[in-house]
């Protein structure tokens, strides 16, 4: 019998950020107990990055603006291999929630009638955006957290979760452990969340902080549930490329939609010389047009800048390529520009884009109210993630349910910016409504205690061997190799390379060496999440080796056009019973008649 | 490749020592870049905090060289490097293990603020009605990011160690948010007073100094809602009004 401390909630949520604390606050208002475990501190989840807004058809600075338009938009984005109907159910219901967050003591920009002030962004085609200046990710956090902390949640700060525990087929709960001393523990659940964000640390350059090792993904996978859509990865066309040691920070696609505009090193505005024929005649093609669509004129068409994230992304690496890239291989993001066309503008601009202008001031030294930015494309975002039902969030896997990022089905092949913290709200109120109803239908499951004792033995390997290879480097080589081979362009010959380079990464990460204790040890804690890394790396390595065609943030080299036949599925990737990992096709069901008519409706 | 030396605090809650160590510096590198490398080259189980790398989080907060900073934002060129880089824990908080301090006592202390309790929804759809100018105000301190840099340096929690009775510019600047929020309608006036201290705070402003998101602590926050403690118990007329009131 093992004797670590166990913690017995209804509901355990894993992952504290604008998911997790959504489903955590739902499914507590539903009257379980619940457990929220988060990997840092609370507060501090990757949401806070999010900066742009979130996306929710109000109609408040255009009324055209409704459900319909918003559900056209995300699937176009998405190039129609989404989850139609986690696109309906978002479209419809993200209003609600964005209100809700303003009764909750979230305090959005305002229009000049006092309603919530909603901005412009790629791929929407009215502005959609509620935001708080460019820090909404923040503003959604930390309304959350303090309204979630008077809702009697039980919050378990810095403890990471190893291996979700079962019972038969349902998942009935977790091994984790607490950092500070480093001791396991277990928490039963009869429902569990995972909540877990993205994976963007298995690439070199990523907007993600050390968090994004794609935990969810594959404590799911692990566990038998199935992982979908692994090959599209959003590589936002915006990161910061220079001074090298904050490669990769995310710049907020605000930028854009507040007039900023993108320049080779010629001097030309490059995004006017391909725009894809589906969003030809939403795109402005002066810019004089451009400039009056981000001024608010309701007649104008949105500028180029403002296409969607994989387009924007693969115009900049073309511009790399073909020499016409900056000092630092990027390209020009231009705001300053803007003093042409406005009296205040350095004043307009530290207004609307303040963080922006911090940290290029400090970390770059820049004044962007002056000077051009350098920026290129950064891993950002993973469509791809745990297959659930669209309506309860629940996995394939009973008693275990999923939300925001790790979850997958809403953005297609392509996310819009805005949706994710929309997302979020939906999907996370969702999975804790379901998980609470679930709890509250299906008791304790009975705990597998040679498992546990197996993943704890297991987790420990790497204080117990004579030397061995640094967890660090294995990370950084992984990362590299991830980079190069299933980055932005990819090609067959390349990827097959990787999977064959993460077989000997495997092989090495089963011989990490930690020196030091348990206690509060990095070191560790990288050792483990290197599993996790491996799971995801594959899984977008094989998914994208069978998608011969090139769609939203998947792009072949060998396939770039578009190929219908492959509109009609989605890859699934599944543990075999040999503990291999299985691909397959999931057939797109057809869509309903009413959600037809709104796509043709909606041009 | 020019190197730096950076000294840094290793140990656990009882004991502790300053560790030197030695890497590489290239242009545009931050203290958190440093601690990185060391992480990875000779110090893996070195143990600090950080999630965003882009002073969005709070998480890496410490004193470097004495001073208490995000480590993420702060670049090398901007410190002296002929001598080494002192990197230690924020002091106000127990330490835990190298450059992580204890800060669960934050978390503890916001619970006590009563929550927000907006007015009835007044416009026609349900929601409210908010101008622009009204919410400036709020929104400057709802840009706070939780680095606890505030709460270090305040002389009250930092020398004086009065934890017990007073939240701090940190929550301070919390309550004001909930105060001055133009939907809300609790009273947190006798708790600032009784519980939550704050006549601890005699103005330094050595919090709105160390802010790294630049919110004016003391002038913004903390004077209005002394003067809101002072409206309410102390002026002589309101007194007698309460007298009267009690009986």
């Amino acid at each position: 019998m093992t004797d670590y401390p166990t913690f017995e909630h209804d509901v355990i949520v894993i992952g504290a950020g604008g998911a997790g604390l959504r489903a955590a606050i739902e499914a507590s208002g539903a009257g379980v107990s619940v457990g929220l475990i988060c990997k840092s501190l609370l507060g501090k989840a990757h949401t806070v990055m999010a900066e742009g807004g979130m996306a929710a058809a109000m109609g408040h600075n255009d009324d055209r603006d409704n459900w319909k338009v918003h559900f056209s938009d995300t699937m176009r984005g998405g190039q129609y291999v989404n989850n139609w109907r986690m696109a309906e159910l978002h479209a419809k219901e993200a209003p609600d929630r964005v209100r809700e967050l303003e009764s909750w003591g979230a305090v959005f920009d305002r229009t000049k009638d006092g309603r919530i002030n909603q901005r412009n962004f790629g791929g929407h085609r009215y502005p959609r955006l509620a935001h708080v200046g460019d820090r909404t990710g923040l503003e959604l956090i930390r309304t959350l957290q303090d309204h979630g902390i008077h809702q009697g949640i039980e919050v378990y700060m810095e403890v990471t979760v190893l291996s979700l525990l079962k019972d038969g087929d349902r998942v009935i709960g977790c091994l984790a452990y607490e950092r500070e001393h480093g001791r396991f523990r277990i928490y039963k659940a009869k429902a569990v969340i995972l909540a877990t964000g993205g994976i963007g640390r298995a690439y070199k350059i990523t907007s993600n902080s050390w968090e994004g090792t794609g935990d969810g993904h594959a404590l799911a996978y692990d566990a038998g549930a199935e992982l979908i859509d692994m090959e599209f990865i959003q590589f936002h066309p915006t990161g910061m490329v220079w001074p090298p040691s904050v490669r990769g920070i995310l710049v907020t696609e605000g930028v854009r939609g507040e007039g900023g505009i993108l320049r080779n090193s010629e001097g030309k505005r490059f995004m006017f010389d391909d725009i894809p024929d589906n969003y030809k005649d939403q795109t402005s093609d002066t810019e004089e047009e451009g400039w009056r669509y981000v001024t608010g004129d309701k007649n104008a068409r949105r500028p180029p800048e403002l296409l969607t994230r994989d387009h924007v992304a693969r115009c900049i690496m073309r511009e790399v390529k073909a020499g016409r890239g900056s000092p630092h291989g990027g390209v020009y993001l231009d705001i300053a520009w803007i003093k042409e066309k406005i009296k205040d503008a350095p004043e307009h601009i530290k207004k609307k884009l303040p963080s922006m202008y911090h940290q290029f001031k400090q970390l770059a030294n820049l004044d962007i109210t002056t000077t051009p930015m350098e920026v290129g494309p950064t891993t950002h975002y993973v469509m791809g993630g745990i297959r659930v039902n669209a309506d309860t969030q629940e996995s394939t896997v009973p008693g275990l349910f999923a939300a925001g990022e790790c979850a997958a089905g809403i953005n297609g092949a392509n996310r819009l910016g805005g949706n994710s913290l929309s997302d979020l709200i939906v999907f996370g109120k969702r999975a804790g409504e379901h998980a609470a109803i679930f709890a509250k239908e299906n008791g304790h499951g009975t705990l597998d205690n040679a498992a546990i004792e197996q993943a704890a033995k297991a987790a420990l390997e790497p204080f117990e061997r004579d030397g061995g290879e640094n967890p660090y480097t294995i990370q950084h080589d992984l990362q590299e190799m991830m980079q190069a081979n299933v980055g932005i362009v990819r090609q067959h010959d390349e990827m097959v390379e990787a999977l064959n380079g993460l077989d000997a990464l495997k092989s090495r990460a089963a011989r990490t060496f930690v020196p030091g204790n348990i206690d509060f040890n990095p070191g560790w804690h990288t050792a483990l999440d290197l599993h996790n890394l491996l799971v995801v790396s594959e899984a977008i390595a094989r998914a994208a080796i069978e998608r011969k065609e090139s769609r939203g943030g998947h792009f072949r080299e060998d396939f770039p056009g578009k190929d219908p036949e492959f509109a009609k599925f989605n890859y699934s990737l599944k543990k075999s019973e040999g503990g291999g990992m299985e691909i397959s096709k999931i057939p797109i069901p057809e869509m309903p008649d009413y959600l037809k008519e709104v796509i043709e409706e909606m041009g | 490749m020019k190197k730096a030396t950076f000294s840094i605090r290793r140990g656990g809650r009882e004991t502790a020592e300053m560790v030197d160590y030695q890497t590489e510096i290239s242009e545009g590198m931050v203290v958190l870049d440093a601690v990185h490398q060391i992480q990875a080259e000779s110090a893996p189980d070195l143990a600090c905090r950080w999630n965003c790398k882009a002073g969005k989080c709070g998480s890496c907060s410490a004193e470097i060289n004495g001073m208490p900073k995000l480590m993420c934002m702060t670049r090398l060129d901007t410190i002296p490097l002929d001598q080494p880089v002192t990197i230690e824990p924020i002091r106000a908080f127990p330490p835990i293990k190298d450059l992580i301090a204890d800060v669960s006592w934050n978390y503890e202390v916001k619970k006590r603020i009563k929550k927000f309790k907006p007015r009835a929804p007044d416009a026609e759809d349900g929601t409210w009605r908010m101008s622009q100018e009204d919410v400036d105000r709020v929104q400057e301190f709802r840009k706070c990011i939780e680095c606890f840099l505030c709460q270090d340096v305040c002389h009250v929690l930092r020398d004086h160690n009065k934890h017990e009775e007073f939240i701090g510019p940190r929550f301070l600047v919390y309550a004001a948010a909930l105060e001055m929020h133009p939907l809300d309608t609790e009273d947190r006036t006798g708790d600032l007073k009784d519980m939550h201290g704050i006549g601890y705070c005699n103005i330094t402003k050595c919090c709105t100094k160390v802010c790294p998101e630049h919110i004016t602590i003391t002038d913004n926050a903390i004077i209005p809602l002394k003067e809101r403690v002072v409206d309410e118990y102390y002026d002589p007329l309101k007194r007698l009004v309460r007298l009267f009131r009690k009986k």
